[in-house]
């Protein structure tokens, strides 16, 4: 296991490592020269010029040029922003926690609406009332989330002005964008809780349980729905990189002060330096996350963890 | 007029009859946009501006008094040009790679199963995001930005299909008579994927068409004043008090097609091949 888990901890730095060349390499490729970032060429003496691009290693090859780069990276450097001035490694951190803010209640949500719909889906499969939740979480699923977030903004915020229209202004503030993420998201965690609680019903040892004698409920909750619980928990961290980036989307709709927005503000400037560091971070979310996901559901399930190292992680 | 026998059951299905009439209408509104649209998307009335839907205006007017309809039913032509463009670039490269990867196996195989996993690492929209700030705003380089982070899902179903069918005996007689590999590979394999990779670019429509008009949604793919549903949701916004209908008809018609898309995309699997995993 401590085996399989480190492998997957490997392959997990190695992908923020390509991760780190590619973005590296598109900022080689990107036209001018990094020199006037810093410097006006037209005022400033063409010796001074030369001295600067030595101080900061720009006369280096771009492999050396990386790997300072990505030394910096390690430190906790991201550089500074190109327009502002200020470190990007604090207005990151300034802005993370509102993100994870969104990602949070998205995953609570998931909890409270989609696994005790895919459970009451499946007590009830093929019933009326069964194919109706399903048809309707697979046409929220064709909802784009910058339109639904407008809709949401004309109804609960305009027409019926019982949530904040955008920015931060409290916690109140968060329950559109909130919405906005995690409904169109909801169809897979209703489908795969139905799938997982039909499956588990058809085991052995819930027929004892009702054997036993145990009450109905009690077989629901504590035998189904336990065991139903551990795939949708995996699929959730699996799936978070998909909530971050729908969130850099839906934070411009919602003029949410988090990391998306600041990545759009920083792609809109071009200024490199953010674009950069924040692709990073989510990069190491991203493979935390997964990792998490891997690590989890090759704990419960051996089958898993053997079929994930036949593929060669 | 009597139908093939095989067509019967899908006409029964009324997802896929629904799926197949709403991309009727949007395709009818693209290719006779000049004939549907009352007005230009781009003529101006301004003493009409943000006025309500009307029978001179059906679906209201914008900022500069644009007819809303018509700017609506010019976008289905740049909606499915991206879908299509989006849908060809990903699977030519998926579709090459995975059946590299599953024909020859070995290294081959572990460099490209990791460029895949490495495009999966990443939310697809950040990466295409990544593209697009080095190449700049514009249609196109969205386009190739979303078609170049999204193929990941083709490389590797087709990937293990390719794994299966590179034993079945009639390869294995292929390469008896001595064939060569690039023409088992796609005149052998890859016929027998068609079925797979006809769902799998039907179910793709939507996502691409929804990524691209995201990203014109940020102002970082068509530039006003395209009639790019995107761009009309993103102009909508600051209108969102006084004038509504203008955040809300393109939003619809970007949903009908992407429905359409889907509904079509499930038909066709059940049509084809019920058991097909995708």
């Amino acid at each position: 296991m401590l085996n399989y888990a480190l492998r997957r901890m490997a392959f997990g730095l190695l992908v923020v490592f390509a991760v780190t060349i590619v973005l590296f390499s598109v900022m080689q490729l990107m036209p001018g020269d990094p020199i006037r970032l810093v410097a006006d060429p037209s005022r400033i003496p063409a010796w001074r010029i030369e001295e600067l691009r030595r101080s900061l290693g720009l006369d280096k090859p771009a492999y050396i040029q990386y790997f300072y780069w990505l030394n910096r990276l390690l430190h906790g450097d991201f550089g500074h922003s190109i327009v502002s001035g200020q470190s990007v490694s604090s207005l990151i951190a300034a802005r993370l926690p509102y993100t994870l803010l969104l990602a949070l209640g998205s995953l609570v949500l998931h909890y409270v609406i989609a696994v005790p719909l895919g459970l009451f889906a499946a007590l009830r499969a093929n019933s009326r009332i069964d194919r109706t939740i399903v048809l309707v979480v697979t046409v929220l699923r064709t909802l784009p989330g910058f339109w639904l977030g407008i809709l949401m903004m004309i109804l609960f915020a305009i027409k019926l002005k019982i949530f904040p229209i955008s920015g931060y202004q409290g916690p109140l503030s968060a329950v559109l964008p909130v919405l906005t993420l995690t409904l169109p998201a909801l169809g897979g965690t209703v489908r795969l809780t139905r799938s997982e609680v039909l499956e588990t019903i058809r085991e052995p040892f819930v027929l004892t349980a009702y054997a036993k004698g145990l009450p109905g409920r009690t077989v629901r909750v504590r035998h189904i729905l336990r065991n139903a619980l551990i795939p949708v928990t995996v699929m959730f961290f699996l799936s978070l990189p998909w909530i971050v980036g729908g969130s850099v989307i839906i934070e411009n709709v919602f003029a949410w002060p988090g990391m998306g927005r600041l990545l759009w503000k920083a792609i809109t400037n071009q200024d490199l330096p953010i674009v950069q560091g924040i692709i990073v971070i989510i990069a190491v979310l991203t493979v935390i996350s997964n990792t998490i996901g891997d690590i989890i559901s090759g704990v419960l399930d051996p089958r898993i963890r053997i079929e994930l190292e036949e593929v060669g992680g | 007029m009597k139908l093939p026998a095989q067509l019967r059951p899908v006409l029964r299905n009324p997802q896929f009859v629904a799926g197949v009439i709403l991309l009727l209408v949007v395709l009818f509104s693209a290719l006779g946009a000049d004939m549907i649209a009352p007005k230009s998307f781009e003529e101006m009335d301004i003493p009409s501006s943000l006025a309500p839907p009307s029978r001179q205006y059906p679906l209201g007017t914008d900022h500069y008094g644009r007819c809303i309809f018509s700017r609506v039913v010019y976008g289905s032509r740049i909606a499915l040009r991206v879908g299509l463009i989006v849908v060809t670039i990903e699977t030519v490269i998926g579709v090459s790679l995975g059946l590299l990867a599953g024909y020859y196996g070995g290294r081959v195989d572990r460099v490209i199963s990791f460029v895949t996993d490495l495009t999966w690492a990443l939310p697809p929209i950040v990466l295409a995001l990544a593209i697009v700030t080095a190449l700049g705003p514009s249609l196109n380089n969205v386009v190739i930005a979303i078609a170049l982070v999204s193929w990941a899902g083709y490389s590797r179903l087709i990937r293990s299909k390719a794994q299966s069918l590179k034993n079945m005996p009639y390869v294995e007689a292929a390469r008896a008579l001595g064939e060569s590999d690039f023409s088992i590979m796609f005149r052998y394999i890859l016929p027998n994927t068609y079925g797979l990779i006809i769902v799998l670019a039907t179910l793709s429509v939507p996502a691409a068409i929804l990524s691209t008009t995201a990203l014109s949604f940020l102002g970082l793919g068509s530039q006003p004043p395209a009639p790019d549903w995107g761009v009309i949701l993103n102009e909508g916004i600051a209108y969102m008090h006084s004038a509504p209908w203008i955040s809300i008809f393109p939003g619809l018609a970007l949903v009908c097609t992407a429905l359409g898309f889907n509904l079509l995309g499930e038909g066709l699997r059940d049509l084809l091949d019920p058991r097909m995993k995708v």
